[in-house]
């Protein structure tokens, strides 16, 4: 049923705490997500072939933030938000996207999708990838088959993309209660939703970049370095600023060249 | 976004068919004479055989066409459901009214009853098409106070020109349908026109720094893409069209769509007879054309938040 479950105070809401500050960007958790996906749930999942794009439900794009000195450089795992309030549900028309009442996990029944893609459009945050060769839509699953398999240790019942990290940048919990270790992680750090404004309420937390221990001053105080700014810069620039040094020949050589 | 063949046939032949049944619906439940039962009966087949090829053809954009039938079972939240059991629901006063019509040469008050349900299924129905894309907060193209409106008018505008378009090829045309038809193109031409003035001017409210929670840093830049090859998130949501291209386009539309077939249909007015048919019958397949490209642009044109990770400046 695409209705959404009643909101219940203290409703437990399943989550990940991703930290742009620790995370490297080494792509593990999405290969390890992938491993993991390739069966069980909603394997098996689409490999990259002339026919179909390979389906993955963790992407780890890399953004730069910021102009100069303070810019910084952030890795940028996305995966599923798993939303309070999933337009990607709503929107189905067959009842195969779900979102559980026991602990907020969204999920597509795979038996029952019909492939029309409109969740993908209704989801921000590109969640959602269509596997062409099952016809279906498939997105993370909060790794459902692993948090609650009573075969593993304890310790293991992670999603695949947490367990691998080797930075601990990934953490997952329970966000609905304030106590969890998560909860308090992201009152601790500042931890925000993505694109808010949609008023999807994206149960997982983002931990921002931490301030830099030496870094330059505040933006506004930034000196005028042109490295990284929008201004065009010519090697002659360069070149100008140490007259004197070594390479400016070359430097001034190099901008006659590719100026022509 | 994508402009898929599949949904561009899906949407431009159910707005047209549903547009003719509601003019066809009107006609028989308040003007229709024993003498117009043929026209009621053509326009009625006409409009029947352009809903079902559309909604046959939006089973070819599903991945699974043989579970079609799941779609009709979550009309509480999804619009796409609501459109699927409205447009079954507008066969049951639709196939009656056109029994009534077979059984008697003046079917009176049953005409009237199922002449106006018809027509109130089809609006409703128009209505369900529009709300699929207009509830759509990530595309900030579709979501906005045009495009129910513009869907209404490009529907009745597209129903009218068919429905001369026959009237005429039976020998039963009309001056007064004639104008509706033009009048009809001025409406739709007006708001499609002040609807590319929106998309023109006015972007989504998310952003790459509300994307991704950087804004507090600076502007933020994709610096690498996740994957070196397309996925299947660029391919659907990433269509991009050049905007001179979209611009020569725009013209086709404007010349093809509304221009060429309200000239046309002023012209049959004053002619009458064969002439007219002819006239009405070049006007029809020119907006037809014109529609397809109309819709291929309503996809073409309208961008996804998603690509904000991909590197978009805006959405």
């Amino acid at each position: 049923m695409t209705c959404l479950p009643e909101a219940v105070p203290g409703q437990k809401k399943l989550g990940l705490v991703i930290d742009l500050d620790t995370c490297v960007g080494c792509h593990a958790c999405a290969v390890n997500c992938k491993e993991w996906n390739a069966s069980g749930h909603s394997g098996p999942l689409t490999d990259y072939q002339n026919t179909s794009d390979g389906v993955w439900f963790n992407r780890v794009h890399t953004f730069e933030a910021g102009q100069g000195e303070t810019s910084r450089t952030v890795n940028f795992p996305r995966s599923c938000l798993h939303c309070e309030e999933p337009a990607c549900v709503t929107v189905c028309p067959t009842g195969a996207s779900y979102k559980r009442a026991e602990d907020g996990i969204v999920l597509v029944n795979a038996e029952t999708c019909i492939g029309c893609k409109l969740c993908s459009w209704a989801c921000p945050y590109g969640a959602r990838e269509f596997d062409e060769d099952d016809g279906v839509m498939k997105k993370c699953t909060l790794c459902v088959d692993k948090i609650y398999n009573d075969n593993l240790p304890e310790a293991d019942r992670v999603p695949a993309c947490v367990a691998t990290c080797p930075s601990h940048a990934r953490h997952f919990g329970d966000l609905g209660d304030p106590n969890s270790d998560v909860s308090i992680l992201v009152a601790e750090r500042g931890g925000y939703e993505l694109m808010p404004e949609l008023g999807y309420k994206p149960v997982n937390r983002y931990l921002p970049p931490r301030p830099r221990k030496n870094g330059p001053p505040p933006p506004s105080a930034a000196s005028s370095s042109s490295c990284g700014s929008d201004e065009t810069i010519s090697l002659l620039d360069l070149a100008m600023k140490k007259p004197d040094g070594k390479g400016s020949a070359f430097l001034r050589w190099a901008d006659r060249v590719l100026s022509r | 976004m994508h402009p898929a063949l599949s949904v561009i046939i899906f949407t431009t032949a159910t707005g047209a068919g549903y547009g003719l049944l509601i003019w066809s619906g009107l006609l028989s439940a308040f003007s229709a004479t024993p003498a117009e039962r043929v026209v009621a009966l053509v326009t009625l087949g006409t409009a029947l055989l352009l809903v079902t090829l559309g909604l046959l053809s939006s089973t070819l954009h599903l991945g699974r066409p043989e579970r079609a039938w799941r779609a009709l079972s979550q009309w509480r939240t999804s619009w796409l459901s609501r459109e699927g059991l409205a447009a079954i629901a507008t066969y049951v006063p639709a196939t009656l009214l056109g029994l009534a019509w077979i059984v008697s040469p003046d079917p009176g008050l049953a005409a009237v009853l199922l002449g106006v349900m018809t027509a109130c299924c089809a609006v409703v129905t128009i209505y369900c098409t529009a709300m699929i894309y207009a509830s759509l907060k990530t595309v900030h193209q579709w979501r906005n106070q045009y495009v129910v409106p513009n869907y209404f008018a490009l529907g009745l505008y597209c129903g009218a020109l068919l429905f001369a378009a026959l009237l005429h090829l039976l020998g039963h045309g009309q001056p007064l349908v004639d104008g509706v038809a033009a009048a009809a193109g001025l409406v739709a031409l007006g708001g499609k026109l002040a609807y590319w003035r929106f998309i023109a001017t006015t972007s989504h409210v998310s952003t790459p720094e509300s994307a991704t929670g950087l804004g507090g840093i600076g502007k933020v830049r994709l610096f690498e893409a996740p994957h070196t090859e397309e996925n299947y998130l660029m391919r659907e949501m990433g269509f991009t069209i050049a905007r001179k291209h979209a611009d020569k386009l725009r013209k086709l539309v404007v010349l093809a769509l509304f221009g060429a077939p309200i000239l046309l249909m002023l012209i049959s007015l004053l002619l009458g007879g064969v002439a007219a048919a002819v006239v009405a019958l070049i006007a029809v397949l020119s907006a037809g054309a014109g529609i397809l490209v109309e819709r291929w642009l309503f996809f073409a044109e309208a961008k996804h938040t998603v690509m904000l990770y991909y590197g978009a400046r805006a959405a």
